[in-house]
């Protein structure tokens, strides 16, 4: 299996948007742990260690 | 504070006379069929609408002029086809900027291109770009060469109330005030609408506190007719720009300023003009006009009151990110026009419902879609700022990222989960569904938009091959075979047939239409099944 970066929401407005809702009213030490726990829970979905290594690879390059 | 404070060039392009009228030294209120309050894009849209189908309206407007300041300036491919119908829209395509490509930067890096309109074979292009003065005065030539439609400058409504089976109107002029009754009286009286005070409506919703500057300058540029949007530019450090090409070598600037910008200061020429001379990297331009605006995104709970109606800016209202506000209001007239007609000539009260029903959920598409452009140009805290930036950077690589910036999502016509479709019981591999309106092709030498409106802009079959099952009252339009583009945009197949509504959205379709079946559908597009 390899990193799929392709779009794959019909609607990514809307899944953007869930993100930005769940943020909502969170102070920014929760709103951290909310993406940390996220975080982890979406990379136990992939359940895959190599993808999940080319997606953090991928998140790290988007900093510089 | 909301709204906008202008300064600068008055575009006093068309001055009316008030003129008395007849009906003002009448004893008691004179009755019309419709009174449309408001001459603005959507006012003159539905007089239009309505007159083509040979009803009277009286027009009345508070001012004697249109054409000053900066207003909308794109139109959309769907309004522009609604036009196209009303006859008016030769000289404004002729007059408008055609485009359809756009970039986003980030910094001075592009993010990406996109394209609105990749496929030929339309007849109208994916938006123009025009002022709204030029729109309005080209709309007010052709409402002035249908004999129904009785334009009344100067005229400024006071009052309106309504009753079971009508509306009263109360009308302040040069000369003192008179009323009038109509049977429908519909509210085209922007976002401000006195008339909605009236009847006691609320216009609730989302205020943003990011404040914008709208320029308008004239000057000489090689840049391209694309709409080009920038998150942190070099010459806009941290904050969003915007610049898109008009007619006469005008040029609309957008400039998000922040939450803290004083508005008294940051509309002073002065101020603005080194902030124009950054982006521009010169001073060779002159101002049309500059105002300060925060974005609102807000509606009417339902447009129908009883007999009184509102349409465009008074019924609901966005930030301008996605061209939705006037090109929604066109659309509203062009929903309303055709069920007014029906409705004055003894149709079912069921297509006043369905005015509110399909509006609102057009109004709900486009305050969503406006919402969340401005959310992501002007983020609401820290976490939304941060995500949007990362969403940036990740863009620059990434297709599923790129999709997710949103510097406006471009006004495309809503889909209606309408009381007027009938569903679909075949399979379709392609085409607009019930509810959604008509996709033009290549027809014959021209258009099938053409071949509609050659039809006469009533209920309208579309059928590939055989003779057309078509109830009494019902155009058809013959569309031959089905190795065509059009039979490919429609899923047709030999036999298969679309029911259009006046305003050529999809009433139903069919693969192999039936009397009974193509009958009960119509009869439920006209209102009259519950």
């Amino acid at each position: 299996m390899r990193l799929e970066t392709g779009s794959k929401f019909a609607d990514p407005d809307a899944a953007y948007r869930l993100l930005v809702e769940a943020h909502r009213g969170l102070d920014a030490e929760a709103s951290a742990a909310l993406d940390a726990a996220l975080v982890l829970v979406l990379a136990n979905h992939i359940g895959d260690a190599e993808v999940f290594a080319a997606a953090i690879a991928a998140a790290r390059a988007a900093l510089d | 504070m909301s709204g906008k404070i202008g300064v600068g060039v008055a575009n006093e392009l068309f001055q009316f006379a008030y003129a008395r009228h007849p009906d003002q030294g009448r004893a008691g209120p004179v009755h019309h069929p419709v009174v449309v309050v408001g001459a603005g894009p959507v006012g003159l849209t539905l007089a239009i609408g309505l007159a083509q189908r040979g009803l009277r309206v009286v027009l009345l407007d508070d001012s004697d002029r249109i054409g000053e300041g900066s207003r909308a300036i794109c139109f959309s491919k769907r309004c522009l086809e609604v036009w196209d119908r009303l006859g008016a829209v030769g000289p404004i395509l002729e007059r408008g900027v055609v485009w359809q490509a756009g970039k986003v930067f980030l910094g001075e890096a592009q993010v990406y291109g996109f394209d609105l309109l990749p496929e030929g074979g339309h007849k109208m292009p994916a938006f123009i770009n025009l002022q709204q003065y030029y729109a309005e005065a080209f709309l007010l030539e052709r409402a002035r060469q249908l004999p129904g439609i009785d334009i009344r400058w100067r005229n400024r409504v006071v009052g309106a109330v309504g009753r079971a089976d009508h509306a009263e109107v109360t009308i302040e002029t040069p000369e003192g005030v008179y009323g009038l009754t109509a049977e429908y009286l519909v509210a085209c009286d922007g976002a401000r609408s006195p008339i909605r005070g009236m009847v006691g409506a609320a216009f609730v919703g989302e205020t943003f506190e990011d404040q914008f500057l709208i320029a308008d300058v004239k000057m000489r540029a090689g840049f391209p007719t694309e709409r080009w949007f920038w998150f942190d530019p070099p010459f806009h450090s941290g904050q969003s720009a915007l610049l898109h090409k008009q007619p006469d070598d005008v040029w609309r600037i957008d400039l998000q300023l922040g939450r803290e910008a004083d508005p008294e200061v940051e509309r002073q020429p002065e101020r603005v003009r080194p902030r124009i001379e950054r982006m521009l990297g010169h001073g060779d331009f002159t101002f049309e006009w500059i105002s300060l605006y925060r974005f609102q995104c807000r509606r009417m709970e339902r447009f129908v009151h009883g007999r009184i109606l509102f349409a465009g800016d008074s019924a609901h209202q966005v930030s301008p990110f996605g061209a939705r506000g006037a090109n929604s209001g066109v659309e509203d007239a062009e929903n309303l026009a055709w069920k007014l007609d029906l409705l004055l000539g003894g149709g079912a009260g069921g297509l006043l419902g369905s005015y509110d029903v399909e509006r609102i959920q057009a109004a709900e598409d486009n305050i969503l879609n406006s919402t969340r452009a401005t959310d992501f140009i002007a983020p609401h805290n820290d976490y939304e700022r941060r995500l949007r930036n990362v969403t940036l950077r990740l863009a620059r690589g990434h297709a599923f990222a790129k999709r997710m910036v949103n510097a406006g999502r471009l006004s495309r016509p809503t889909p209606y989960d309408s009381p007027l479709s009938t569903a679909d019981d075949d399979v379709w591999d392609a085409g607009p569904a019930p509810g959604m309106p008509m996709v033009d092709a290549p027809h014959g030498e021209g258009y099938l938009t053409d071949a509609f409106i050659a039809a006469g802009l009533g209920f309208t079959l579309l059928h590939w091959g055989g003779a057309p099952v078509c109830p009494a009252g019902v155009a058809a339009i013959d569309m031959g075979g089905v190795e065509t583009v059009s039979a490919a945009r429609y899923g047709a197949r030999e036999g298969s047939a679309y029911l259009l509504r006046p305003d050529g959205y999809v009433a139903a379709r069919f693969h192999a239409p039936t009397e009974g079946a193509v009958a009960a559908a119509l009869a439920r597009a006209r209102g009259g099944v519950a």
